[in-house]
C-alpha cells in the first residue's frame, strides 16, 4: 500500500486534480461507450420486434385480400 | 481453411459464435481493469521523480496502445472486406472507428493532463502527443468519409480504402514526427520513456493493457452484433430471432 | 466484359503509351484553356504569404526565421485548394467513366492525370516560391533548396491528394472532407520539406532531406495510383 489513509489516497500527494481528471475521463468514456452499445442493442431489438409484430398482424389480412 | 473463412463471413454464424465468446471477454476486461486499477492507484509505489502523477500512466499507455492497435485492426478488417467481400469485417471496421477515436482522445487528454505537473504546461509538442493528435484526425477522416456517402456500400468501400491508406502512412507519420521532435527539442524527456521500471510498477500496467484490449474485443463483438441486426434486419433468421424473443 | 474484349482487339500498337500520351495532352490542353484554375493556387499562395507579415510583424529577422515553414505550409494549402478540381470536371461530364471503361490499366492513366496536375500546380508553385521567399527575407543560399524541395515534395502532395480527391469526387460537398482526409497524410512531406530548407539555411546542405523526400515520392508512386484507381471505381460505380 502506497498510502496511509483514504485522505492521502484521494490527495495523491498533491497531484489529485491531474490523476483523478485523467482517470475519470477514461472511466467516463469507457462506461459511456458501454452504455451506448447497450442502448443501441436494446433499441434495435425493440424495433425489430415491433416490425415483426406488425408484419404478423398484417399477414392474415393480406391472405384474405389475396384470396 | 476456406470453409472456415466463409463460415466466419456469414453474419448468422458470427452472431452465434460471438454470443458465446462475449461473456468471457467482458469478464476478463472487468477483472483485469479492476485489479489493475486498484493495484496501480493504491499499491504501486510513487515515482521518485514525478510522484503520484505518474499513476496517469495506467490509463495513458493502454489507451495509446489501443488507439494504434484499433487503427491497424480496422485496416485489417478493411482488407478482409475488400478482398473477400466479407460483410461482417466491414461491420466490425465500422464499429471500431468511434472506439478508436475515443481511445485516442483518452490518450491525448491524459497526456495533456499529465503534462501539467511534468512540463508545467497543458500542451507540449511532444512527439508522442503530436502523433496521437494526427491519429485522431485520421480517425475523424475515416468516420466522416463513411458517413458522407448516400449508399452504405460506397461508404464502406471508401472508408476501407482510406483505412488502408492511413495504416500505410501511420509508421511514416510516426517516424517523421519523432525525427522532427528530436530536431527541435533535443534535451527534454518524454513522459513515458524511462530506463527501467520496477516490477511493482509495470505489473499493473500490463494488467491494464490486457484489460483494455479485452474491453475493446468485447465491445467490438457486442456492437458488431448490433450492426448485423441493423443491416440484416430483412433476413429470415433475424426476423425469426425477433419473433422468438418477442 | 464483351465490350472490353472487343476494344482490346482494336487497341493500337503500343496502346498504353499512346493512351497515356493522349491523356496527358488532353488534360494539358483542357487545363490551359481554363487558365483561372491554373492561376488560382498561385495567386492564393502569394496572397497567403502577403498575409503573414501583416499578421505577425514586418521584422525581417523574425520573418526569416519562420519563412521556410510559412512557405511550405502556404504551398501545401495552395495544392490542397487545387485538388478538388482534379477529377471534378471529368466526373461531371462523364469522361471519368470512359477512363474506367478503357482497356488500359486505370492506375497508369490516373498517374498521367496526376502528372499533369503536378506540372501545372506543384511545379509553378516551386518556381514561384523563391520570389516569395525574397519577400520574407529568406536567408541567401536556401533559395535553390526551397525550389527543389517544393518541386520534389509537391509531387508526393499531388499523389496523396489525388487519393482524397478520388474518394470525394462523387460527393456534392466534398471540399471540407477532402482537407480532413488529406492534410494528416501531408505531414511527413511538410516535415521533411520545411526541414530541407531549414537545413540549407543552417548550412548543412539538405541532401539528406531531399533523399527522404525522394523516398516518400517513390513510395507514393508505388502505392498511390492503385489507391486512386480503387477510389475512383468506388466513387463512380456508386
Amino acid at each position: 500500500m502506497a498510502f496511509d489513509s483514504l485522505q492521502e489516497f484521494l490527495a495523491m500527494g498533491g497531484h489529485a486534480p491531474y490523476v483523478w481528471a485523467a482517470w475519470c475521463m477514461t472511466a467516463a468514456l469507457m462506461l459511456g461507450s458501454l452504455i451506448h452499445a447497450r442502448v443501441e442493442r436494446r433499441s434495435l431489438l425493440r424495433d425489430l420486434k415491433r416490425r415483426e409484430r406488425r408484419a404478423m398482424s398484417e399477414m392474415p389480412r393480406k391472405e384474405v385480400n389475396d384470396a | 481453411m476456406w470453409a472456415f473463412i466463409h463460415k466466419l463471413g456469414s453474419p448468422k454464424w458470427f452472431y452465434d459464435i460471438s454470443e458465446r465468446l462475449q461473456p468471457w471477454f467482458w469478464a476478463a476486461a472487468a477483472m483485469l481493469i479492476l485489479v489493475g486499477s486498484v493495484w496501480g492507484l493504491a499499491f504501486a509505489p510513487a515515482d521518485y521523480q514525478q510522484g503520484n502523477s505518474f499513476r496517469i500512466i495506467y490509463v495513458h499507455v493502454p489507451a495509446a496502445f489501443l488507439a494504434q492497435s484499433i487503427f491497424v485492426g480496422m485496416a485489417l478488417a478493411a482488407v478482409v472486406f475488400m478482398v473477400w467481400k466479407i460483410k461482417v469485417a466491414d461491420m466490425a471496421a465500422a464499429v471500431m472507428a468511434p472506439l478508436g477515436a475515443a481511445m485516442t482522445f483518452i490518450a491525448l487528454f491524459s497526456g495533456a493532463v499529465w503534462g501539467l505537473p511534468t512540463w508545467g504546461t497543458w500542451w507540449m509538442w511532444d512527439a508522442r502527443l503530436t502523433s496521437m493528435l494526427i491519429l485522431l484526425f485520421l480517425y475523424f477522416g475515416v468516420i466522416a468519409l463513411r458517413g458522407a456517402f448516400a449508399s452504405r456500400d460506397s461508404g464502406s468501400r471508401a472508408a476501407s480504402v482510406l483505412a488502408m491508406v492511413g495504416v500505410v502512412n501511420i509508421p511514416i507519420i510516426k517516424y517523421s514526427v519523432d525525427w522532427w521532435y528530436t530536431l527541435h527539442q533535443p534535451a527534454s524527456f518524454t513522459i513515458t520513456s524511462r530506463p527501467s521500471m520496477p516490477a511493482e510498477m509495470w505489473w499493473p500496467l500490463l494488467l491494464m493493457v490486457l484489460g483494455f484490449y479485452s474491453f475493446f474485443i468485447a465491445l467490438t463483438l457486442m456492437r458488431t452484433r448490433s450492426e448485423i441486426l441493423r443491416r440484416e434486419s430483412n433476413k429470415r433468421w433475424v426476423r425469426d430471432l425477433a419473433r422468438e424473443e418477442g | 466484359m464483351q465490350a472490353t474484349e472487343s476494344m482490346r482487339a482494336i487497341e493500337p500498337k503500343g496502346g498504353l503509351g499512346v493512351a497515356i500520351a493522349a491523356t496527358v495532352r488532353r488534360d494539358l490542353i483542357l487545363m490551359l484553356r481554363r487558365r483561372s484554375e491554373v492561376l488560382n493556387p498561385l495567386v492564393f499562395f502569394a496572397l497567403v504569404i502577403t498575409l503573414f507579415p501583416l499578421g505577425i510583424s514586418p521584422d525581417p529577422e523574425l520573418l526569416a526565421s519562420i519563412a521556410p515553414g510559412l512557405l511550405w505550409v502556404a504551398a501545401l494549402l495552395a495544392t490542397l485548394l487545387s485538388l478538388d478540381s482534379l477529377f471534378r470536371a471529368d466526373f461531371d461530364d462523364g469522361c471519368l467513366e470512359q477512363l474506367l471503361l478503357a482497356p488500359q490499366p486505370l492506375p497508369a492513366m490516373v498517374l498521367a492525370k496526376v502528372a499533369v496536375h503536378w506540372l501545372l500546380t506543384g511545379l509553378p508553385l516551386a518556381l514561384m516560391a523563391p520570389v516569395l521567399g525574397l519577400m520574407l527575407a529568406l536567408p541567401a543560399g536556401s533559395y535553390l533548396m526551397l525550389a527543389l524541395s517544393l518541386a520534389l515534395g509537391s509531387a508526393s502532395l499531388s499523389l496523396i491528394g489525388a487519393i482524397g480527391a478520388a474518394l470525394t469526387v462523387g460527393l456534392s460537398r466534398g471540399g471540407v472532407l477532402l482537407s480532413l482526409l488529406v492534410l494528416p497524410l501531408y505531414i511527413p512531406v511538410l516535415i521533411f520539406g520545411a526541414g530541407a530548407v531549414q537545413a540549407a539555411i543552417l548550412g548543412d546542405g539538405g541532401a539528406a532531406h531531399l533523399a527522404i523526400l525522394g523516398a516518400l515520392l517513390a513510395t507514393a508512386l508505388m502505392l498511390a495510383p492503385w489507391a486512386i484507381a480503387a477510389a475512383l471505381r468506388i466513387s463512380i460505380n456508386g
